[in-house]
């Protein structure tokens, strides 16, 4: 028998630190996966987020940097500039991109700065303890909305794929989710498209993965992967916001 | 003659059960008998032999800890 | 040797350049701003990275970034500017990366105005951002020195691995003066700790998270061990006319220059003056101070700021002479000025 799934060379031995079934670990496995396909692991800098996957330079087998809450993509942009040959990944959560760092991803973005952003959305803050994001929904409760997402109060739920695919610099968004084998296939075509869009130096690029946190939803992993179709994709459809295509 | 094998890293299972619930031939279940040294009830495999070595339930492990063979 | 007629800002940026700069972040705040456009102009033509960011957290975090590579990199700003980077230099001083940090300043607080000030000495001396930590700290008082300490700057920055900072009125930064221009540094050190892609060796990592007490305690002791070494190695100080004087005048950056006359004029009074300029600000320069303690009646910290520096120059003096203070805000003062409070300070004090 041959060996048909085994752990990426791109990961350390390290086991992950995440809530059961919580999906990071397998957002971090497809990552490597590319990595390790695309032949690019020894290449590779991947700078980490503040929140539940601040600890990410413990799992990926590179060059990793871990920044200040939402400073991903600045980091990002001068390592890039400064060594071209690099392939830059941010994996950013939904507070660390879409709050506090909503200037930095915007213009990374306009730039077209050639980094590859995967954006995990699992709409709320996991670390701190389930307070409300930009991304929770209307009528998601948090620590911080307890009564709910209100339209009056909180607003309304930031779409960053839609977002970013407004500016000329970005080359490639898309958004993707891993509550099923056939997504996550999809979710690791994505992010391999992202790597290929820096190859070729099209421009920015991010997937934006949408993502469970069952402890903080108050969900078993299964009856998470099932809240979030029914009640994520509906509000973040999925699929491909902008495709810049080669010379 | 099974056409799959899975093997599990036990000691990297945190019972989430993502692989118990999309194994598409409903071969996976937990072991109630024993306790990993994290204290989850670790997945096994309770009928081996029809395994298809389809990695369905390595595809959705956040843990990897599933290795799959097919042949 | 030739000379070149040149802006304290453009100095720096020169020196920056011959130092081996190759990266300059930046966003732009008055009077700091021709430090960026300078560098916009040079860097391109000789295969460096200019980018202006979006804002002070972004400049600052991409100094983080770049750093990182190992890349001589620097940004410059001005005090809301610097406010807005204190995230970002606590990140980098506890990830030990080199860098330049210049602060053109202006006075505060909050927006304060564009005329010179040296208000931010707190913040530069103390760490400034969250955290036990120092940088190095630069206070030019010529154009040449703009120059001259922005080679320095990379050179300490290098051999710490920690963040220097640049700090000079915003007078400085826009004063024309002849300079030497220095020769290009090629001499740089190794740095198997910068992060560029793991070819052929294990990967490395940039981290300032230390969950565990033990951890921490141990990065912490670290920094601070490092910081000995520079406070034993690397105070500077000029003094004049101190070997006599009966009243040691401190100041820093232009203001010492000025004083400068304003210690010849005292003499002309009949009044014993001194002046000692702190080069570095961090660390502060306590020896010279307490050399002074055992000849000097009194001592006088001019500041353009409410009075800051004088914390530090008390701790030196250790109570052994009085230490009095003169500060005026948002201008520098002239000469006339100063030479009176000199004589003023001399009369109260029976000299």
């Amino acid at each position: 028998m041959a060996t048909v799934f085994k752990r990426p060379e791109s990961l350390t031995d390290a086991k992950f630190h995440y809530c059961p079934g919580c999906t990071h670990g397998i957002i971090h496995r497809l990552v490597a996966e590319c990595l390790d396909e695309m032949n690019i692991r020894e290449k590779a800098v991947g700078i980490c987020p503040v929140g539940c996957s601040v600890l990410a330079y413990e799992y990926f087998n590179c060059d990793m940097l871990e920044a200040a809450h939402g400073r991903a993509p600045a980091i990002a942009t001068a390592i890039k500039r400064l060594k071209p040959d690099c392939f830059l990944f941010t994996y950013q959560g939904d507070g660390d991109l879409a709050s506090i760092g909503m200037g930095e991803i915007v213009h990374a973005s306009a730039r077209g700065e050639k980094i590859s952003v995967f954006f995990i959305n699992n709409t709320l803050y996991g670390m701190t303890g389930g307070q409300m994001a930009p991304t929770t929904l209307l009528g998601q409760v948090a620590t911080t909305c307890p009564y709910g997402r209100k339209v009056e109060n909180e607003g309304y739920p930031v779409k960053m794929a839609e977002l970013l695919a407004g500016n000329e610099g970005s080359a490639y968004i898309s958004r993707v989710a891993v509550n099923s084998p056939a997504n996550v296939v999809k979710a690791k075509k994505a992010i391999k498209k992202a790597f290929e869009t820096q190859a070729k130096g099209l421009g920015f690029s991010m997937v934006e993965i949408l993502s469970t946190c069952p402890t903080n939803w108050g969900l078993n992993p299964v009856d998470a992967m099932k809240w979030m179709e029914d009640n994520m994709i509906p509000y973040y459809p999925l699929g491909e916001f902008k495709v810049k295509e080669g010379k | 003659m099974a056409k799959g094998r899975v093997s599990f890293f036990y000691d990297s299972c945190k019972a989430c059960g993502l692989c118990v619930h999309f194994c598409p031939k409903d071969i996976l279940d937990f072991d109630e008998d024993t306790i990993n040294p994290m204290g989850f009830h670790p997945v096994v495999i309770v009928k081996p032999e029809e395994c298809t070595g389809c990695a369905i339930c390595a595809l959705m492990c956040p843990d990897l800890v599933i290795e799959v063979e097919k042949g | 040797m030739n000379k070149v007629l040149m802006k304290g800002n453009e100095a720096l940026a020169e020196g920056a350049i011959l130092a081996g700069c190759r990266g300059f972040f930046g966003y732009p705040i008055t009077p700091s701003s021709e430090i960026a456009e300078y560098m916009a102009r040079k860097l391109p033509k000789i295969g460096g990275i200019f980018v202006q960011a979006e804002s002070e957290l972004a400049a600052i975090n991409m100094v983080y970034g770049g750093a990182s590579t190992g890349t001589r990199v620097m940004t410059a700003s001005s005090g809301p500017g610097l406010s807005l980077k204190q995230e970002g230099i606590s990140f980098i001083s506890e990830a030990e990366l080199p860098c330049l940090i210049v602060n053109i300043s202006r006075g505060g607080p909050g927006l304060g105005g564009i005329q010179p000030s040296q208000g931010d000495y707190f913040q530069a001396t103390r760490g400034g951002g969250h955290g036990d930590y120092h940088t190095m700290v630069l206070a030019p008082a010529s154009t040449q020195e703009m120059m001259d300490f922005a080679i320095l700057g990379y050179e300490l920055a290098d051999r710490y691995r920690i963040p220097v900072v640049i700090m000079a009125e915003g007078t400085l930064g826009n004063l024309m003066e002849p300079v030497i221009v220095r020769d290009e540094v090629t001499n740089f050190v190794e740095k198997p700790w910068a992060i560029s892609g793991c070819q052929g060796r294990k990967p490395n990592i940039v981290n300032t998270l230390h969950l565990t007490a033990e951890e921490l305690e141990g990065r912490n002791r670290h920094l601070f061990s490092k910081y000995e070494d520079i406070q034993m190695n690397e105070k500077r100080a000029e003094t004049f006319m101190v070997e006599d004087a009966d009243i040691v005048v401190v100041a820093f950056g232009l203001l010492a220059r000025v004083i400068k006359r304003s210690v010849i004029d005292a003499r002309k009074h009949g009044v014993k003056a001194g002046l000692i300029r702190p080069m570095t600000l961090w660390p502060f320069p306590d020896e010279h101070i307490k050399a002074v303690t055992d000849t000097c009646k009194v001592i006088l910290s001019m500041e353009i700021s409410m009075g800051q520096m004088i914390q530090d120059i008390r701790l030196a003096a250790e109570g052994r002479v009085p230490v009095e203070f003169y500060g005026r805000i948002g201008f520098l003062p002239n000469p006339e000025e100063l030479t009176r409070e000199i004589l003023a300070v001399a009369e109260r004090k029976g000299l």
